[in-house]
C-alpha cells in the first residue's frame, strides 16, 4: 500500500482546461497522489483533489460520495466553503470519479497527524467501525460522510486553500499574510485598500506552499454551517432533468429483462428459448448460471418476451424454508427466558419479533455495461463505485483498471447499493458480455427487486426483567437471534445487572444492511422492554427512563427535550396515547415521541411525531431536518406495513400491492429539534429510524393497553370493543 | 398504423405496438426520461403524466389510449421562458425532494390536483394523492401543496 505522508496528499497545480487547482485533496484521501503528480499529471487532467477555483471565480468541489437523497454533497460543500471563506452561491459540486485516488477510509492513516478524529478514537459505533473497514472503498454509508469526510477532509482542504490564497495575496501586495482577510470569495487588505477575487488569485495561490495543518475556524464564527442552504441537487429533481442510472442512454444501446432463480442460490436447469427469440425486437436470449435474460431493442419488448419463457430453476436445497420454519428455529435457539435474580419482587418476560424487510428503493436496480475486448464501461447507481467496478471486472474476468464506471444519482439507497451487494452489476456485466460489443442496459422490475434483495434480517429477542418492591429495576437480560453488536444492543440505563447474548440460528435468506442496520431491530427490542418494565413498575415511561439516565447526560437531555416538545404528561382524549423511545446509533442520539389515536374498532392514526436529536452539531439545518422527517416516515412505513415472507424457499411478496408503503394520508406531522452538544459530529441518515417503531408501539399501549410485540403492526388487532 | 400523439406540444407519430405502455414510449422512443418506472402496476404513481390535462399512470396505459391526445410530462409542465410551474417553485422553496425519483410523478399528480381543486384541504390532499415516496418527503409535500395553492399570482 501507499506510504503515508501528508505533503504527498495536499498539493496544488494547474488543471487542464484553464482552471487552477487549489487546496487539493486533504490528508484523508488521495493516498496515491504522489504517483499522480508527475510533470504531466495536470495536463492529463488527473484531478486527484477536491477543490478547483476557476478564473471566473467559481469554486468546483469534487465530492467522494454519492447523492441518494441525503444531501451529502451540499453539506460537504458547506464544510469546505466555510473554511475557505467562499461566497456560497459560487460553489459547484460534482461527484468524484470512481478511481482509487478518491477511496475513503484513509482517515485511519491520519491518526497521529495534525487532526485526530475523535469519532475514530471512540471506535464504538457501527459507522466509524465501517469507515475503518472500508479503507480502499468509496462508500456512502454508515452515516459517515459529514462526520468523516466532512469533518476530517473537507474542512481541512478548504482551510488549506484559504491560507494559500491569503499567502498569494500577501506576496503580490507585499504585505503580511496575517493582514489579508478572506471573506465571500475575496481576499482584502484593509490598510492598503486592495482586494482581489479568489479567481484572480488562483494561479498564484496554486504555487504556494501547502500548509500541513491549516487553522480551522472556531464554530462560533461559522457563517455557512448551521444555516439552511438549499440543496444543490434539487432544481434538477423538479423538472425531469436529473439523470439516474435507469435513465442513461447511448446510441445503439439494447435493453435486457431478467428472470433470476427464485430461490437464492438456485440454478437455471432448462429453458426453451425459441418462443422468445422470434418475438418482435428480440436480439438474444442469454442463459446464465442462475438466470435467463432477454436482450431486445426496448425494455418493454424484452420483458414481454421474457414472460413467454418458462425457465426451470433448482432450489439450492432450500425448498422447505418458510417464515414459520425460520422463526421456529429462532424460538428454539433462544430457549428458556434468561434467568433473573430470584429475590426480585416482580419478574416480567416478553418476546419480540421483527420480519425480513426489503429496501424497495423507488428506482429499481439498473446498470448499463459495454464490453469491448479487454475493456468495459459501466453506468450505474451505487453507494460504492469502486467495489461496483471490481464486481463488474470480476464478472468479466478483467483487470479493474480496464473497467471504467460512471455513477449517477441514486433513486434511493437505504443500504441496498452497498459493497458486496452488487448482484445487479454482476448480472448486467455478464448479460452485456454475451451481447458484446453492443451496450446493454439491464433493468430490474419491481418484482426482481423485491424478490432478490439483500434483506434486513428477521430477528427475535427474549427478555426477562426484575424489579424490586419499589419498582426499581434490578436486572434486564435478553437473548436474541438475527445479529447484534455492541452499539445496537447498548442500553444506556443504570440497571445494575444488564446482560444480552446472541443465539445463532442459521437460515439461507441473504442478509443486507438496511437503513440503521442492526439498530432497526434492537431499537425495537430494548425500547419496548424498558417500556414494559416501566409499566410493570407502575411508573411513567418517561420518568422511569429519565431516572435511569443520571450517568448519561446526552441521553437525559434528549429525552427531556422531546418530552417537553411533545407536551408529555398533558391529558389526551380517550383512545389517544403517547409513546417515547431513545436510541443512540452512528454517533447520534435520537429521542422520539409518537402521538397516536386508536378508534374502538382498531383504526390506528399516527398523529404527530416529535424528535430531539443530538448529532453534536448540524451542518445544513434544513437538510438535517429533512433527514429526520424522512427517516421517521421510512421507519413508520416499515413498522406499520412491511414484511417480507418466505414460502418454499422463495420470497412471497412481488410488488407494491403486497409490499405496500404508506401514503401521504398516513404520514404524521413531524416536529424536529436539534441539540447542540460538545460531542463529535454524529450521523443523521440513519439515527432517526431506530426509535420510531418502539415509540409507536409504546404509544399504542398507552392508548389501548394492547402491547404490540411483533412487527409489522398490521398483524396485531387493535380493537378495544 | 402509427400512433399519433402530441407530447409537450410537439406532434409525434410513433410506430410501436398499440399495447406498449405510454411510459416506455416516452422514455425509450422519445427520450423523455423524467417520467419514471418504479412498479409497473400502477401502484406508486412515479410514472404519472397528464393525458388531456388529467393525471394518468403511464406504466399501465397502452399507448393506443393516447392516440390523438395531448400528453404532458414533467419536462413540459413549466410554461417556458425560464419560468417554472408554481408546483415546481413550491417544491424548490420547500426543499421537497430527497432522492427525487418519485418526485416527477408526485409533482404531476399535485399539478393535476390543483388544476381541479385550487386550494385543497388536507382531507382532499389525503384522498387524492396516493403516490409512494420511499424517502418519506410527505411532510414537505403537504407544506408545498399548500404553498403552491396560496400562490395565486404565479404561473399555473
Amino acid at each position: 500500500m501507499n506510504k503515508w505522508t501528508r505533503r504527498a496528499f495536499i498539493g496544488a497545480g494547474t488543471v487542464a482546461g484553464g482552471g487552477f487547482l487549489l487546496g487539493a485533496g486533504c490528508f484523508t484521501f488521495a493516498p496515491s497522489r504522489h504517483s499522480l503528480v508527475s510533470a504531466d499529471a495536470a495536463a492529463k487532467g488527473q484531478l486527484t483533489t477536491w477543490i478547483t477555483i476557476t478564473p471566473d471565480n467559481l469554486i468546483n468541489i469534487l465530492i467522494p460520495h454519492c447523492e441518494m437523497g441525503q444531501g451529502t454533497p451540499t453539506a460537504l460543500a458547506m464544510m469546505a466553503a466555510e473554511e475557505l471563506a467562499a461566497d456560497w452561491p459560487l460553489i459547484r459540486v460534482q461527484e468524484a470519479p470512481a478511481l482509487d485516488e478518491y477511496a475513503n477510509g484513509y482517515v485511519v492513516r491520519a491518526l497521529g497527524g495534525g487532526y485526530v478524529p475523535a469519532m475514530l478514537g471512540r471506535g464504538v459505533d457501527y459507522g466509524a467501525y465501517k469507515l475503518m473497514e472500508w479503507v480502499g472503498m468509496q462508500v456512502t454509508g454508515g452515516s459517515t460522510a459529514v462526520r468523516g469526510t466532512g469533518e476530517w477532509g473537507m474542512r481541512v482542504a478548504g482551510a488549506a486553500a484559504r491560507e494559500m490564497l491569503q499567502a498569494a495575496a500577501a506576496q503580490q501586495w507585499n504585505v503580511p499574510a496575517g493582514e489579508c482577510v478572506a471573506r465571500a470569495s475575496r481576499i482584502t487588505h484593509a490598510a492598503s485598500g486592495r482586494s482581489s477575487t479568489f479567481g484572480e488569485l488562483a494561479r498564484a495561490a496554486a504555487t504556494q506552499e501547502v500548509p500541513a495543518t491549516p487553522a480551522l475556524k472556531h464554530p462560533d464564527s461559522f457563517t455557512i454551517r448551521r444555516t439552511s442552504a438549499q440543496r444543490l441537487d434539487i432544481p434538477a429533481k423538479v423538472d425531469g432533468s436529473a439523470i439516474y442510472a435507469i435513465d442513461f442512454t447511448m446510441p445503439g444501446m439494447l435493453y435486457a429483462a431478467v428472470a433470476i432463480a427464485p430461490v437464492q442460490g438456485g440454478k437455471l436447469l432448462s429453458v426453451d428459448t425459441t418462443s422468445a427469440e422470434s418475438m418482435p425486437g428480440v436480439k438474444q436470449v442469454v442463459k446464465l448460471d442462475e438466470a435467463v435474460a432477454v436482450v431486445a431493442d426496448s425494455f418493454w419488448r424484452a420483458r414481454r418476451a421474457l414472460s413467454a419463457l418458462e425457465p426451470a430453476f433448482s432450489d439450492a436445497g432450500h425448498g422447505n424454508v418458510s417464515t414459520a420454519s425460520i422463526f421456529a428455529a429462532f424460538d428454539h435457539a433462544l430457549g428458556a427466558p434468561p434467568a433473573v435474580p430470584k429475590n426480585a419482587a416482580k419478574v416480567i418476560t416478553a418476546d419480540y419479533r421483527v420480519p425480513f424487510l426489503a429496501h424497495a428503493t423507488m428506482e429499481p436496480m439498473a446498470c448499463t455495461v459495454k464490453v469491448d475486448g479487454d475493456r468495459a464501461v459501466v453506468w450505474t447507481g451505487v453507494q460504492d463505485p469502486l467495489n461496483a467496478r471490481s464486481t463488474a471486472a470480476k464478472a468479466l474476468d478483467l483487470d479493474p483498471e480496464n473497467v471504467r464506471l460512471t455513477n449517477f444519482l441514486l433513486g434511493g439507497g437505504f443500504g441496498r447499493r452497498l459493497p458486496y451487494t452488487f448482484d445487479y452489476v454482476d448480472l448486467a456485466a455478464r448479460i452485456a458480455k454475451a451481447a458484446s460489443p453492443v451496450p446493454v442496459k439491464t433493468i430490474w422490475t419491481r418484482e426482481n427487486d423485491l424478490q432478490h434483495d439483500y434483506y434486513r434480517g428477521a430477528a427475535m429477542s427474549r427478555h426477562a426483567g426484575a424489579l424490586d418492591a419499589n419498582g426499581a429495576p434490578l436486572a434486564a437480560h435478553s437473548n436474541y437471534t438475527g445479529g447484534g453488536d455492541g452499539e445496537s444492543t447498548f442500553m444506556p440505563y443504570a440497571i445494575a445487572d444488564k446482560d444480552t447474548d446472541e443465539k445463532k440460528a442459521a437460515h439461507p435468506i441473504r442478509p443486507g444492511q438496511w437503513r440503521s442496520v442492526l439498530n432497526s431491530q434492537h431499537g425495537f427490542f430494548k425500547e419496548s422492554f424498558i417500556d414494559e418494565m416501566a409499566h410493570a413498575a407502575g411508573k411513567d415511561p418517561f420518568e422511569f427512563r429519565r431516572g435511569l439516565l443520571g450517568g448519561q447526560p446526552r441521553f437525559k437531555a434528549a429525552l427531556e427535550k422531546v418530552a417537553a416538545m411533545s407536551g408529555w404528561g398533558t391529558p389526551l382524549p380517550a383512545g389517544e396515547g403517547r409513546g417515547i423511545a431513545i436510541c443512540e446509533s452512528f454517533g447520534s442520539i435520537a429521542a422520539e415521541v409518537v402521538h397516536v389515536a386508536v378508534s374502538p374498532a382498531g383504526q390506528l392514526k399516527v398523529k404527530h411525531v416529535y424528535a430531539a436529536v443530538d448529532c453534536g452539531d448540524v451542518v445544513n439545518l434544513d437538510g438535517a431536518t429533512a433527514q429526520v422527517e424522512g427517516g421517521i416516515v421510512f421507519a413508520l412505513s416499515a413498522a406499520l406495513l412491511s414484511e417480507i415472507t418466505i414460502a418454499n424457499g422463495r420470497i412471497v411478496e412481488t410488488n407494491f400491492r403486497d409490499y405496500p408503503m404508506i401514503h401521504i394520508a398516513d404520514a404524521p406531522a413531524v416536529t424536529t429539534a436539534f441539540i447542540r452538544s460538545d460531542a463529535p459530529l454524529g450521523g443523521l441518515g440513519e439515527p432517526p429510524v431506530p426509535p420510531l417503531a418502539p415509540a409507536l408501539t409504546n404509544a399504542i399501549f398507552a392508548a389501548t393497553g394492547i402491547r404490540v410485540r411483533q412487527l409489522p403492526i398490521k398483524n396485531t388487532p387493535l380493537q378495544t370493543t | 398504423m402509427p400512433i399519433n400523439l402530441i407530447v409537450n406540444g410537439t406532434p409525434h407519430a410513433l410506430d410501436v405496438e398499440p399495447e406498449m405502455p405510454l411510459l416506455w414510449a416516452l422514455r425509450e422512443t422519445l427520450g423523455l426520461t423524467g417520467t419514471k418506472f418504479a412498479c409497473g402496476i400502477s401502484a406508486c404513481g412515479a410514472c404519472t403524466v397528464h393525458l388531456d390535462g388529467r393525471p394518468v399512470r403511464s406504466c399501465v396505459l397502452p399507448i393506443s389510449a393516447a392516440d390523438g391526445k395531448n400528453v404532458t410530462t414533467i419536462e413540459g409542465l413549466a410554461p417556458g421562458g425560464g419560468l417554472l410551474h408554481k408546483v415546481q417553485q413550491a417544491w424548490i422553496a420547500n426543499q421537497v425532494p430527497q432522492c427525487g425519483y418519485c418526485q416527477s410523478g408526485m409533482i404531476m399528480a399535485v399539478a393535476a390536483l390543483l388544476a381541479e381543486t385550487p386550494t385543497p384541504s388536507d382531507e382532499q390532499i389525503d384522498a387524492s394523492l396516493t403516490n409512494v415516496c420511499r424517502c418519506g418527503t410527505f411532510v414537505r409535500v403537504r407544506a408545498a401543496i399548500h404553498a403552491a395553492a396560496a400562490d395565486h399570482g404565479a404561473t399555473s
